[in-house]
C-alpha cells in the first residue's frame, strides 16, 4: 500500500505585513518591514518599545452572519486565527459551512484541525476595574476580589483565554468535526501543528485538515516578559525597521509581534480529484529537544535543532544538498542565531555554500506560535513563484555565521524547502516541503 | 508496518497520593483528596475548597533538583511522576551516563501540560498601582516598573505551557519527537493518544506521555467560578464531587501530574521489561457546536468513542469498563450518559462505568492520563474503582456507575474518555496484554 501523500491546497496569513497572504508575499518581496513602535499600549518604559502589529480589521467581516454574536468571546489570538482560516479556506476552494450553503467539499467528520497557540494573556483593560474594586489601603485584597471584584468579570471570561478555543471557534465556523488538537509548544507550536495535521491525514484519520499557528503577542505582560528574559532588541527604539537583524554582526535581540497563519492540507488523491490548486507537498517533519539548563537559549552547537532537521530530511528521503531554500528561525538574538548557524553547518556541511537562507523575522517580527506557519507560507509562495525575497537588515555576517543569506530578490527553481524552529524552553522542529510535481 | 503499542511504566502525583500505590489505595478505600483551599486565601470565593497535592517533595524522585528549582507546580509534579514511570520501565534517568541502551533520539515526550500560574503579587498589585479608576486608564510606565520589580525572568518563563516538557527533556535526555498539547480537560488523554500514534507509525520507539496541571490559583479558580463550573458545597468538600448524582453541582478542582511510558512491543520485549497493558485504540473529534456547551445529542463524544472502537478493532461487547469523564457537572454527566447509550445501545446498562474524579477531583490537563492509570490498575488488579458519593442517583441517569464500592470483576478491555471544554473530545482503549 502506498503511503497517503499530503499536499498544501490553501494558505491564509494575517501578519504585520497585511491582512492576507498576498500582502505578506508582496511585503516580503519588497523587503518591507512591519515592525513599528508599539501602538496597542504605551510602552515608553519598556527596554524594547517595538513590535510587529497587525493593521486594523473588523472581525465581523470574517465570520458568517450566524456566528457574529460569538465574536465577543474571541480574544485577539482567536480573531487572528479566524481571519487566517477564512482566507485559507477561500484560497483552497473548499466549500465549508461558512459558505452558508448545504454543500460541503469534505465530510465534516473527515476534516481535522490542529492549531499551534500561545499562552494567551488576559486583556488588562478588562480586568483592571475589577481589581480596582478589590483594594484595601491601595493593595490587592483577595477577599474583596472573591466577594466583589471577580463578580464584575463577565461569566464567560475564562473562555477567551483557553488556547484550545482557536480550533474550537474555527471548527464551529467551518463545521470541522474530525480529529482536533491544540499544540502549545512555544515558538515551535506552528511547525508541530502542521506536522501533526499531516500525520492525521497520512495515517487515514482524515482526508483534509486545517493546520495553523496564531499568537497575538502584543500584550503588555507578554511583551515585558520577553524584555525581562533579555530576548528583545533594546537599542533600536528609534530605528524600528533596522531593529531585528538575524545573523547580522550587529544583531541585538528579537522583536516580537502578532500573526496568524493557516494551511489547508489534503490527501493528494482527494485534492487531485477535486482539481484543487496544489501549492506544495509536505514530505518530512520532526521535532526534538534542546538540552540547556537555562531553558532560554539553544545549546551552542544547536544539537537539538540538528536532530530535528536530520530526521525531517530522512523522512523526506532526501540528502541535505537537495534542499534549495532554508527559512531558519533567525530571531536576531545573537547567541541563538550563532547556535542555529552551527546546527545548519553541522547538518549541511559544504552544501551550505550554495543553499539560499532566507530569514524573514526582520520583516514580519517574531510571532511566536504563528512563526512556523508564517515561515511555511513564505516557503510555499517561494516555491510557487520560483522567487526568494531579500533578507533585510543583513549587512555584515555575525561571527561564525557562514550562511548564504541573500539580500536581493532572487529567481530560482525551488524543489525542496526547509523551515526550522526552536522555542524558548527547549523544543525544536523542522518541516520539509516539496514543489508539487504532477505525478500520483 | 504498524507497531503494537504497549505501556511499560506509570507514575502519578495527585490529591490521593504521590505514587501509584498511594493513589490506588485511596481509590480502593473510599478516600477523598478534597479539603479547604490552602494554596491561597479562597475564604471569600464562591468555592472555598479544592483537591490539592499534599506533602509532595520532588527531591524524593529527582537527583539534580537545582536544575528545576524554578519549576511551576505542574513541572515539579510531572518530574516525580516521570521518575516513577521511568524506574518501572527501566529507563535510566538517575545516572549521568545512562546504561539502559535506549537511543535517546528515539525517545520522545508528549505532554498535555497546562500553563503555570501568574505571579499573583506582580499581576494584581502592578495593576492596582497603575490603574486610574477615574480616568479609566493605565499609567503604563508605572505599571511597567511595578510589574518588573515584582517578578523574575525565571518565574515568567515557567508560565509557558511547554515548560513541563522542557523539564522532562532535561531530566531524561530525550531527543526524540517532543510535543505539548492543551485541549483543556482532554489534554493528557490526547497527548497519550497522539504519542501512541507516533509509536505505532514508527516515529519513535518510546514515548513519555501524560500531563501536568495546577489551576489552583486565584485566576484559575476565578475563571471556573465565573463559569459556575465548580461545586460550591463548601460545608462538605469530601462529598462535593458526586458524579451522576441528582445533587451534583459542579466539579472539584484538583491538580497533579500523570505519566505513562508507551513503547513498541518489539522494544519492550527486547528490553525485557514487564508490560502493564496494551494501548489499542484512540479516537479524537471536535464538537463544532458551541464553545460554551457540549453538543445536545453528544455528537462529538459519540464520534470519538466510535473512532476509538474502530481504531482498536473491537466491538462494544468487548468493553468491560468505561472510565468516564464524569466531572460532576449537570451537563457533562447527562450528555456523557447519553453518549454511552448511543454508542452501546441496549448493551449500555451492562457495562460498568465510573468516575475516579469523585475521589481525586478534576486534574484538568492532567486528568485524562491519571484516569488512564486507574484503568491500567483496574486491568492489573481486576477491580473497578467506584463512583463515590453516589447516594442520591439522578433518576434520569441509569447506567451502572459502580456506586460507592470498588467491584471485583473480569477486566480485560477498557475505554477511557475525556471531553475538553470547547468541544475537543478524546477516547482511548486499553487491553490486558497477551502476546
Amino acid at each position: 500500500m502506498n503511503k497517503r501523500r499530503v499536499v498544501v491546497t490553501g494558505i491564509g496569513a494575517v501578519t504585520p505585513l497585511g491582512l492576507s497572504s498576498s500582502d505578506l508575499w508582496s511585503g516580503l518581496l519588497e523587503g518591507r518591514c512591519g515592525i513599528r513602535k508599539i501602538r496597542a499600549f504605551d510602552a515608553s518604559a519598556f527596554p524594547c518599545q517595538l513590535a510587529g502589529e497587525v493593521a486594523e480589521y473588523n472581525i465581523r467581516d470574517y465570520v458568517p452572519k450566524s456566528y457574529r454574536k460569538a465574536t465577543k468571546l474571541m480574544s485577539r489570538d482567536i480573531e487572528l486565527s479566524v481571519i487566517a482560516a477564512d482566507e485559507a479556506i477561500r484560497n483552497s476552494g473548499l466549500i465549508t459551512k461558512a459558505a452558508e450553503t448545504e454543500s460541503r467539499s469534505v465530510p465534516p467528520e473527515r476534516f481535522a484541525i490542529s492549531f499551534g497557540a500561545g499562552l494567551i494573556s488576559c486583556d488588562m483593560q478588562e480586568i483592571a476595574p475589577c481589581i480596582a474594586m478589590s483594594l484595601t489601603d491601595g493593595r490587592f485584597d483577595i477577599r474583596k476580589w472573591g466577594k466583589d471584584g471577580m463578580q464584575a468579570l463577565t461569566p464567560l471570561w475564562l473562555l477567551k483565554y483557553l488556547p484550545n478555543m482557536l480550533p474550537c471557534h474555527i471548527g464551529i465556523i467551518h463545521d470541522i468535526q474530525g480529529p482536533s488538537n491544540t499544540i502549545t509548544c512555544g515558538e515551535t507550536a506552528g511547525h508541530i501543528a502542521v506536522a501533526e495535521a499531516a500525520e492525521m491525514i497520512a495515517r487515514g484519520d482524515a482526508d483534509a485538515a486545517l493546520a495553523g499557528g496564531c499568537e497575538a503577542k502584543v500584550n503588555p505582560i507578554v511583551m515585558l516578559r520577553q524584555c525581562l528574559l533579555k530576548r528583545s532588541a533594546e537599542n533600536a527604539n528609534d530605528t524600528p525597521e533596522q531593529a531585528c537583524r538575524p545573523f547580522d554582526a550587529d544583531a541585538g535581540g528579537s522583536v516580537f509581534g502578532e500573526a496568524g497563519g493557516v494551511l489547508v492540507l489534503e490527501e493528494l488523491q482527494a485534492a487531485v480529484c477535486r482539481k484543487a490548486p496544489i501549492a506544495a507537498e509536505l514530505v518530512g517533519a520532526a521535532s526534538s529537544n534542546n538540552l540547556n539548563a537555562d531553558f532560554i537559549h539553544l545549546e551552542s552547537d544547536g544539537k537539538g535543532l540538528q536532530i530535528a532537521i536530520r530526521k525531517a530530511l530522512e523522512e523526506a528521503h532526501i540528502r541535505p544538498e537537495q534542499i534549495d531554500l532554508i527559512i531558519p528561525t533567525g530571531t536576531g538574538i545573537a547567541a541563538d542565531d550563532r547556535a542555529e548557524a552551527a546546527a545548519l553547518e553541522a547538518v549541511f556541511g559544504s552544501a551550505l555554500q550554495t543553499i539560499n537562507v532566507w530569514p524573514i523575522k526582520s520583516m514580519v517580527s517574531h510571532t511566536g506560535a504563528a512563526a512556523g506557519v508564517v515561515d511555511l507560507i513564505a516557503a510555499v509562495l517561494a516555491i510557487q513563484h520560483g522567487t526568494i525575497g531579500p533578507a533585510v537588515n543583513f549587512s555584515r555576517p555575525a561571527d561564525g555565521c557562514r550562511l548564504k543569506i541573500h539580500t536581493k530578490q532572487t529567481t530560482q527553481n525551488i524543489r525542496f524547502a526547509l523551515c526550522c524552529g526552536y522555542s524558548f524552553g527547549g523544543q525544536t522542529a523542522a518541516v520539509v516541503i516539496k514543489k508539487y510535481e504532477d505525478s500520483l | 508496518m504498524k507497531q503494537r503499542v504497549v505501556i511499560t511504566g506509570m507514575g502519578i502525583v495527585c490529591p490521593l497520593g504521590n505514587d501509584v500505590a498511594a493513589m490506588w489505595n485511596g481509590l480502593m478505600t473510599g478516600q477523598s483528596g478534597a479539603g479547604r483551599t490552602t494554596l491561597f486565601d479562597a475564604s471569600a470565593f464562591p468555592t472555598t475548597f479544592d483537591a490539592e497535592v499534599k506533602n509532595y517533595d520532588p527531591a524524593r524522585f529527582v537527583k539534580y533538583m537545582h536544575l528545576h528549582k524554578n519549576g511551576n507546580r505542574g513541572s515539579l509534579f510531572v518530574l516525580g511522576a516521570c521518575v516513577q514511570a521511568c524506574r518501572q520501565a527501566g529507563i535510566d534517568v538517575e545516572t549521568d551516563a545512562p546504561a539502559d541502551g535506549i537511543d535517546r533520539t528515539r525517545l520522545g515526550i508528549y505532554l498535555g501540560a497546562g500553563e503555570g500560574p501568574a505571579v499573583a503579587d506582580a499581576f494584581f498589585n502592578s495593576i492596582a498601582e497603575s490603574w486610574d479608576s477615574q480616568a479609566h486608564r493605565f499609567d503604563w510606565p508605572r505599571w511597567t516598573h511595578a510589574f518588573a520589580s515584582r517578578t523574575t525572568p525565571a518565574l515568567e518563563l515557567e508560565q509557558e505551557p511547554n515548560m513541563p516538557s522542557a523539564h522532562l527533556a532535561l531530566l531524561t535526555g530525550a531527543r526524540g519527537i517532543t510535543r505539548n498539547c492543551l485541549t483543556a480537560c482532554a489534554a493528557s488523554t490526547q497527548a497519550v493518544g497522539e504519542a501512541a500514534m507516533l509509536v505505532r507509525h514508527g516515529k519513535a520507539d518510546i514515548m513519555i506521555a501524560g500531563g501536568a496541571h495546577s489551576m489552583i490559583h486565584p485566576l484559575g479558580v476565578t475563571g471556573f467560578n465565573r463559569l459556575t463550573a465548580l461545586s460550591t458545597r463548601n460545608d462538605s468538600p469530601t462529598t462535593a464531587s458526586r458524579p451522576f448524582s441528582a445533587s451534583r453541582d459542579g466539579f472539584v478542582l484538583g491538580e497533579g501530574a500523570a505519566i505513562v511510558i508507551l513503547e513498541t512491543l518489539e522494544s519492550a520485549q527486547q528490553r525485557k521489561v514487564p508490560i502493564l497493558a496494551e494501548l489499542i485504540g484512540f479516537g479524537s473529534s471536535n464538537d463544532a457546536f458551541r464553545v460554551t456547551d457540549m453538543h445536545e445529542e453528544a455528537r462529538g463524544a459519540v464520534q470519538a468513542m466510535q473512532a476509538a472502537l474502530n481504531d482498536a478493532g473491537v466491538t462494544i461487547y468487548d468493553i468491560d469498563y468505561i472510565s468516564t469523564h464524569g466531572t460532576s457537572t449537570a451537563e457533562n454527566d447527562s450528555i456523557e450518559t447519553l453518549a454511552i447509550k448511543k454508542v452501546f445501545g441496549d448493551h449500555a446498562k451492562k457495562v460498568p462505568c465510573s468516575s475516579p474524579k469523585s475521589q481525586f477531583g478534576h486534574l484538568i490537563g492532567a486528568t485524562g492520563c491519571a484516569e488512564l492509570i486507574t484503568c491500567i490498575m483496574a486491568i492489573q488488579e481486576q477491580i473497578l474503582p467506584p463512583t463515590m458519593n453516589l447516594t442520591d442517583p439522578d433518576p434520569a441517569l441509569d447506567l451502572d456507575y459502580v456506586p460507592n464500592c470498588p467491584r471485583r470483576t473480569r477486566v480485560n478491555t477498557v475505554m477511557s474518555e475525556s471531553f475538553g471544554f470547547g468541544g475537543q473530545n478524546n477516547v482511548l482503549i486499553l487491553r490486558r496484554f497477551s502476546d
